[in-house]
C-alpha cells in the first residue's frame, strides 16, 4: 500500500465517479469529457509501453492512432453505403460492429508498427525520434492526398457503431466501454512490466550490451514492444474516431503525436497510471483554460516546460513523492 | 512533357532543397556540437518570416525585411538558448523533445496572439519580380533564381566559416571533445550560444525568403522542420556536407515525384485514378527515400556514428 498505489486508486475512482455524478445530474458533456480522458489515456498507455518500459522515444504514435481511426472510418463508411471493401480475391464487407472494428484497428496498426519499427529500430537515440516523426508525417500526407476516403476533409460516420447488448449512443454506456478497455490495457501493461519479456525489455533499455551477452536480442525485444504499443494506440484511435463519429488526417498530425507524449510526460514516464493522470490534467486544462483564453496553449507550454525542467517525475511523481520512476 | 517544364522543375527542386539546407544546417550543427535535438527550430523559421513581414510592412524595403528576419531569429535563438536550452544539454533526448515541444506551443500561440490567425503576405520586391530568360529560352521567376543563388552563397559561406575561421575550428573542436576545448580556455557556453544563434539566423532567413513565395502564417515552420529531419537522417547527423546533399536529394525527389509519378501511372491507368495514386505516392516519396537510406546506411550518408 505505498503512496503511488493510493494515488492511482484515487485517479481511477475519480475517473468513475465524475461521469457517474454527471449521469445523475444529467450533464452529458461532462461524460463526454471523461470518455475523452479514458480514450486518450488508452493511447498514452500504449505509448508508455514503448517509452517508459522500452525507452523508445517515439514521436510518431499519431500514425497508429490515425490508422485505428481510419480502420473505423473505412469499415463503417462501407457498411453505411452498403458497398464492399474489396470484391476480389475474396469479398470483404464493411461493418458497424465495434468488436470487429477494434480487431481490424489492432491488426492494421500492429502491422504498421511492425514496418515502421523494423526500419526505425535500426537506429537509436535522436535518429529514432526524427524517423518516427517523419513516418508519422508520411502517413499524414498520404491521408491528405488519398481521395478515396475523404482526403483532406476526412470521413463522417452518421451513427456510432454498435456493441452487442449495449446502446453506444448513450454517453454513459460508451464511457463504460472506453473505461473497460482502458482498465484492460492498464492490466496488460502492468502484467507486461513484470513478465520475463518486460524485465528483459527494461534491461535492454538500461544496458543493451548485457542483454545481448545473455543471448537476447534488444532489437527483437524493442520491436515486439513497439508493435504492442502501436496496437494499443491504434485501438484508442478507433475509439476516438467513434467518439467523434469523424476521422480526419489531423489524427495523423505531428501535434497528435506530441500531445500523446505530453499525456505520458505530464503524468510521469514509466508510471503505470501516468497517462491517466496526464490525460485527465490535459483535458481539464483544455476545458478550464480554453474557456478563459483562446491562447491556452501558451499556458500549457509553460506548464510543460516547468514539468520538464523542474518536476521530472510528472504529477504521479509529485504526488507519490518519488522523483523518478527509473532508478 | 517538354524540356522547358523539366528544367523549370529541376530549378524549383534546387530552390526547395537549398531552403531545406538552411534549416537542416542549423539543426545538424546544434546536434553535432551540443548533442541537442531542437523541435523548436521550425518556430525560429516562423519568427524570421513574421519579422520580415512586419518589417516590410513598416519600411517597405525587402532588404531591411531580410535583415530584420536575421536579427529577430538570431535574437530569439540566443534568448531561448540562455533561458531554456542550456539547461537541457545534460538531459536525455526525451526531455529535450518535450521542452522544445513546449517552446513550439509557446511560440506558435504567442505569434497567433500578436499577429492574429490570418496569414500575412510578404511581397516580392519590384526589382526581383517577373521572370528572367535563361539560356535555351526558358522563362523562370527571377525571385526563385535569386534565392537559390543566395542560398548557395550562404552554403558556401558556411563551409568557409566551418573550415577556415577560428570560430569554425572551435565549433569542430566542440563537436569532437567539449571537455578538452573547455580546458584549453575556450568559453564553451558562449560558443554554444553563438552556434545556436547562428542556426536560428539561418532558419529565420530561410523563413523570410520562402515567406515571400508562400504565405506567412502560424505553423508554417513545423512541416519544414520535419523535412529538415528527413534531410538530416539521410545526410547523417552533424555533417554539413550531408545536410547539403540530403537537402538537394529531398528537394529534387519531392519536386520530380510530384511531376512524374502521376504521368507514370497514366501509362497504365485512367486519368483520374492515375492522378490520385500518383500524387498520393509522390507525397510519400521522400520518406520512402529515407527508408531506403536507412536500410542501406542506418547512420546516414555522411554520418560518422549511428
Amino acid at each position: 500500500m505505498n503512496r503511488e498505489f493510493m494515488v492511482n486508486s484515487a485517479l481511477l475512482l475519480g475517473l468513475v465517479a465524475i461521469p457517474l455524478w454527471a449521469y445523475v445530474s444529467d450533464e452529458p458533456f461532462t461524460i463526454t469529457l471523461a470518455t475523452r480522458v479514458a480514450i486518450l489515456a488508452l493511447a498514452g498507455v500504449g505509448l508508455n509501453i514503448a517509452l517508459g518500459l522500452g525507452g523508445l522515444v517515439s514521436l510518431g504514435h499519431a500514425a497508429f492512432f490515425g490508422i485505428g481511426g481510419y480502420a473505423m472510418g473505412i469499415l463503417a463508411s462501407h457498411a453505411q453505403s452498403y458497398t464492399p471493401l474489396i470484391e476480389s480475391p475474396f469479398l470483404l464487407e464493411g461493418t458497424k460492429s465495434m468488436p470487429l472494428i477494434w480487431i481490424a484497428a489492432i491488426i492494421s496498426s500492429a502491422l504498421m508498427a511492425m514496418i515502421i519499427g523494423a526500419l526505425s529500430l535500426r537506429t537509436s537515440g535522436v535518429y529514432f525520434i526524427m524517423i518516427t516523426l517523419a513516418f508519422g508525417q508520411m502517413l499524414y500526407f498520404f491521408a491528405i492526398s488519398w481521395p478515396a476516403y475523404g482526403g483532406e476533409d476526412g470521413l463522417s460516420i452518421y451513427v456510432r457503431n454498435g456493441f452487442p447488448g449495449l446502446n453506444t449512443l448513450d454517453p454513459i454506456q460508451f464511457f463504460g466501454i472506453s473505461f473497460t478497455l482502458l482498465i484492460c490495457a492498464l492490466w496488460l501493461a502492468a502484467r507486461l512490466a513484470h513478465s520475463p519479456f518486460g524485465l528483459a525489455l527494461n534491461a535492454a533499455r538500461q544496458s543493451p550490451q548485457r542483454v545481448e551477452t545473455v543471448g537476447l536480442s534488444p532489437y527483437q525485444l524493442r520491436l515486439v514492444a513497439f508493435v504492442i504499443s502501436g496496437a494499443i494506440t491504434g485501438l484508442a484511435g478507433a475509439l476516438f474516431a467513434d467518439l467523434n463519429r469523424f476521422v480526419s488526417p489531423s489524427m495523423f498530425s505531428w501535434q497528435t503525436s506530441g500531445e500523446i507524449m505530453v499525456f505520458v510526460i505530464l503524468g510521469g514516464v514509466g508510471r503505470l497510471f501516468g497517462p491517466v493522470a496526464g490525460a485527465a490534467l490535459f483535458i481539464t486544462l483544455e476545458h478550464l483554460l480554453g474557456g478563459i483564453s483562446e491562447f491556452w496553449h501558451i499556458w500549457l507550454g509553460l506548464l510543460l516546460l516547468l514539468v520538464v525542467l523542474f518536476a521530472r517525475g510528472g504529477i504521479i511523481g509529485l504526488l507519490a513523492g518519488r522523483g523518478s520512476a527509473h532508478d | 512533357m517538354t524540356l522547358v517544364l523539366f528544367v523549370e522543375q529541376v530549378l524549383n527542386g534546387l530552390q526547395f532543397g537549398i531552403m531545406l539546407f538552411l534549416m537542416a544546417a542549423g539543426l545538424t550543427l546544434v546536434f553535432g556540437v551540443m548533442g541537442l535535438i531542437n523541435l523548436a527550430h521550425g518556430s525560429l523559421y516562423m519568427i524570421g518570416a513574421f519579422a520580415a513581414a512586419a518589417a516590410a510592412g513598416w519600411t517597405g524595403s525587402f532588404l531591411l525585411a531580410l535583415i530584420a528576419a536575421l536579427g529577430a531569429a538570431a535574437a530569439a535563438g540566443a534568448i531561448v538558448e540562455l533561458v531554456v536550452i542550456r539547461r537541457l544539454y545534460d538531459r536525455d533526448h526525451l526531455d529535450q523533445v518535450l521542452a522544445t515541444f513546449a517552446l513550439i506551443l509557446i511560440f506558435s500561440e504567442g505569434t497567433r496572439w500578436a499577429f492574429g490567425s490570418f496569414p500575412l503576405f510578404l511581397d516580392i520586391p519590384d526589382y526581383l519580380s517577373g521572370t528572367i530568360t535563361l539560356p535555351g529560352g526558358i522563362e523562370y521567376p527571377l525571385y526563385r533564381l535569386t534565392i537559390t543563388l543566395a542560398g548557395l552563397a550562404i552554403a558556401a559561406g558556411l563551409f568557409w566559416l566551418i573550415s577556415r575561421t577560428r570560430l569554425g575550428i572551435r565549433i569542430r573542436a566542440g563537436e569532437s571533445d567539449r571537455e578538452m576545448i573547455a580546458a584549453l580556455g575556450v568559453n564553451i557556453s558562449r560558443l554554444y550560444t553563438i552556434v545556436f544563434a547562428l542556426g536560428a539566423a539561418l532558419a529565420g532567413l530561410a523563413g523570410a525568403m520562402v515567406g515571400a513565395i508562400q504565405s506567412v502564417q502560424v505553423g508554417m515552420g513545423e512541416p519544414v522542420l520535419i523535412l529538415a529531419f528527413v534531410v538530416i537522417v539521410i545526410g547523417g547527423i552533424g555533417s554539413i556536407k550531408g545536410a547539403l546533399i540530403g537537402a538537394l536529394m529531398v528537394g529534387l525527389t519531392d519536386t520530380m515525384g510530384k511531376l512524374f509519378l502521376p504521368q507514370l501511372f497514366r501509362l497504365f491507368m485512367d486519368n483520374a485514378s492515375a492522378t490520385a495514386t500518383g500524387s498520393a505516392l509522390a507525397s510519400m516519396l521522400i520518406y520512402i527515400l529515407m527508408a531506403f537510406v536507412l536500410i542501406w546506411r542506418p547512420q546516414g550518408l555522411f554520418g560518422a556514428r549511428a
